[in-house]
């Protein structure tokens, strides 16, 4: 069942669920950033649109840096521009920005430690017919790796919002991953967000047979002897998911839900800092850990949650991700099935984590 | 109003007390480079002048200062060797150059030494630093910002592209208070500039991207002058100002020699040949 906590979307399991763009949620939030801090500028490297940065450019025109096709330059500018006190946010496709400037970034912004903001747009295979130049499936690896960076892996527009609203407020590098289609929105205004803290989105129900008997019981035996409270099972499994995976890892757990398996779920939206108490909370009750990511899985969000566990709590993980390839064109969804991170591909994976279980 | 011979004077002893300075510390770090920092000293001289930036190295963040962003970090110890003669630390601190726990990195961190504007060392994008500065100036202050922000790099590092994505946006928005400084000594590690990747005709490479150009003799004090006076006086451009130096200015035995680019003196002889040109 969803966490009745996460204050979830109640139409996530429906056919009809609303759906959005996480990119267009990132240009919603940065126009919130801006109206709450006059210091918050905006840089885009030829793909204002797309990029979703078109509002702010018409909302603050002055404060709007149009850089042509120059990633390069877009990292280094923005390093300069935080040296004077602006918050500066930069956009282009995250095979480009972080992709292509990786070392801009790392030499003027990570170790120079400027507050620079750093959204890419169009990550995962889900950029579909564009092809495998232009879907990043490295991003996180290599934002992650740098001191300093935070990286953020909104799992929708609301949530991407606001993750865009709380990087501005920090004092460091961020990295806000961003995905081109519409996905199903998961959460609401009313989930909480905080960077650096994971959240439990799916949780094992309490059995109906359980929950009918504890009823019965407390009737019979009411005033006599102490009301029995229904428990809920332990969950066998962990499901940590980012992006918009995260939707289809809640699928996935529903299902095997009904096949009678507990399971839970985690939106890991900050892949750095990683909320390790939480991880290493969730593999010893579980006992065995899937990773859920459009991404690469090797230097991901997958390899952050095993050096964590590895350390802290080892259990068996089971790794969701592209599998040491590169992309191509197709539909998002077509890609997604191609490169096993559907949502059987998921149950698969959680079958077998819990059967290497020692 | 140009520089008293007085003033020339001054400046020329400063400058040679930088060059012994920075020689010294070469050799009590035992690595680092010798050719940049020994032919920039008489423009970083001049930039740490009253006639140069604004400045107060009492007070490092004062923030009316100008800015300079050093991109060729590897020239550093002109740098660290000009702020310590110009007040901003202790003269005893240059001699830990490039040593354990020392502010004074190999290639300039801002964290470590709080008094620089940027870190730098990977080349190339020193100059887009500078024109984020003024970008953001401008934001603050619109285009009469008297502030001017100073670039300085090195003629080998214009091979990266990333200078040029900056020079073409710098032109694009008409950065006028930007000040670019090109350390025209025409070498690199590899050899002399025009062998490894021709860079001339540079003047006209830098009026393409829509920049005032001017030239100047890095070595001579009034020329040095004449060149940051015209580029202050630019309002609607940014402005480059092509430094012709020698490499390894004040060592006569190094001068010119791109193998002195990235080494210091090292053997008792060379040392001694440094020490003896300029400690005369």
């Amino acid at each position: 069942m969803l966490n009745p906590a996460a204050k979830l979307n109640p139409k996530i399991f429906d056919k009809d669920v609303e759906l959005g763009e996480i990119r267009t949620g990132f240009g919603d939030g940065l126009i919130a950033a801006a109206d709450a801090d006059a210091k918050v500028v905006a840089l885009c490297a030829d793909l204002t649109d797309s990029t979703r940065m078109e509002k702010f450019k018409q909302r603050f025109p002055t404060r709007f840096i149009e850089m042509g096709v120059a990633e390069q330059n877009l990292a280094a500018v923005a390093s300069g521009m935080a040296a004077m006190g602006k918050i500066p946010f930069i956009t282009s496709y995250a095979m480009f920005s972080p992709g292509r400037n990786w070392e801009q970034i790392r030499t003027t912004i990570a170790y120079n430690n400027r507050p620079v903001k750093i959204a890419g747009s169009h990550a995962g295979v889900s950029v579909g017919p564009d092809g495998g130049t232009h879907q990043a499936i490295e991003d996180i690896a290599i934002t992650r790796v740098m001191p300093r960076m935070v990286v953020i892996s909104p799992c929708d527009a609301i949530e991407a919002r606001k993750a865009t609203i709380a990087a501005a407020k920090t004092n460091t590098p961020v990295y806000i991953r961003l995905a081109r289609e519409k996905t199903p929105i998961i959460t609401t205004e009313l989930t909480p967000f905080e960077i650096g803290k994971a959240q439990i989105y799916f949780q094992p129900a309490i059995p109906k047979y359980a929950a009918e008997r504890a009823v019965a019981h407390s009737r019979k035996f009411r005033g006599i002897i102490k009301e029995e409270k229904p428990k809920a099972p332990k969950a066998v499994v962990g499901i940590v998911a980012t992006g918009a995976l995260v939707h289809k890892a809640i699928m996935a757990a529903q299902s095997l839900e009904k096949e009678g398996i507990p399971v839970k779920v985690m939106n890991l939206a900050t892949v750095k800092p990683l909320d390790e108490e939480a991880l290493w909370t969730l593999a010893n009750e579980t006992g065995a850990i899937v990773t859920v990511e459009e991404h690469q899985v090797h230097g991901g969000m997958g390899s952050a949650v095993a050096e964590c566990l590895a350390k802290h709590a080892p259990v068996p993980i089971e790794f969701i991700g592209v599998q040491d390839q590169f992309g191509q064109s197709g539909t998002p969804a077509e890609l997604i099935e191609l490169y096993g991170m559907g949502v059987d591909h998921i149950i698969a994976a959680a079958k077998k984590a819990i059967l290497r279980k020692k | 109003m140009s520089l008293t011979d007085e003033q020339v004077k001054k400046l020329e002893k400063k400058a040679h007390d930088i060059r012994v300075s920075i020689i010294e510390m070469l050799i009590e770090a035992k690595s680092g480079h010798t050719a940049g920092p020994l032919d920039m000293a008489d423009i970083f001289t001049y930039l740490y002048c009253p006639a140069g930036m604004k400045y107060d190295a009492k007070k490092p963040d004062w923030p009316e200062r100008d800015r300079l962003v050093l991109s060729n970090g590897h020239i550093c110890p002109v740098l660290y060797a000009t702020m310590a003669h110009s007040g901003y630390f202790p003269m005893e601190r240059l001699k830990t150059l490039r040593k354990l726990g020392s502010p004074l990195q190999g290639h300039p961190h801002r964290e470590w030494l709080p008094a620089l504007e940027t870190s730098s060392g990977p080349l190339g994008c020193g100059l887009s630093q500078a024109v984020g500065m003024v970008l953001a100036d401008r934001i603050d202050n619109g285009r009469t910002a008297s502030r001017r922000i100073f670039a300085l790099l090195g003629d080998g590092e214009l091979d990266e592209g990333n200078n040029w994505e900056a020079a073409m946006l710098a032109g694009k928005e008409k950065l006028g208070p930007l000040i670019a400084i090109v350390d025209r000594n025409n070498i690199q590690i590899d050899g002399f500039t025009e062998d490894i990747m021709p860079l001339e005709p540079l003047a006209d490479k830098w009026r393409a991207f829509g920049w005032h150009v001017t030239e100047c003799d890095g070595h001579n004090f009034r020329d040095i002058d004449r060149a940051v006076g015209e580029a202050r006086a630019v309002f609607d451009k940014p402005s480059v100002i092509l430094a012709r130096t020698i490499a390894s200015k004040g060592v006569p035995e190094f001068e010119r020699h791109f193998e002195w680019h990235g080494k210091p003196p090292t053997t008792p002889e060379e040392i001694a040949v440094a020490r003896k040109a300029l400690h005369n």
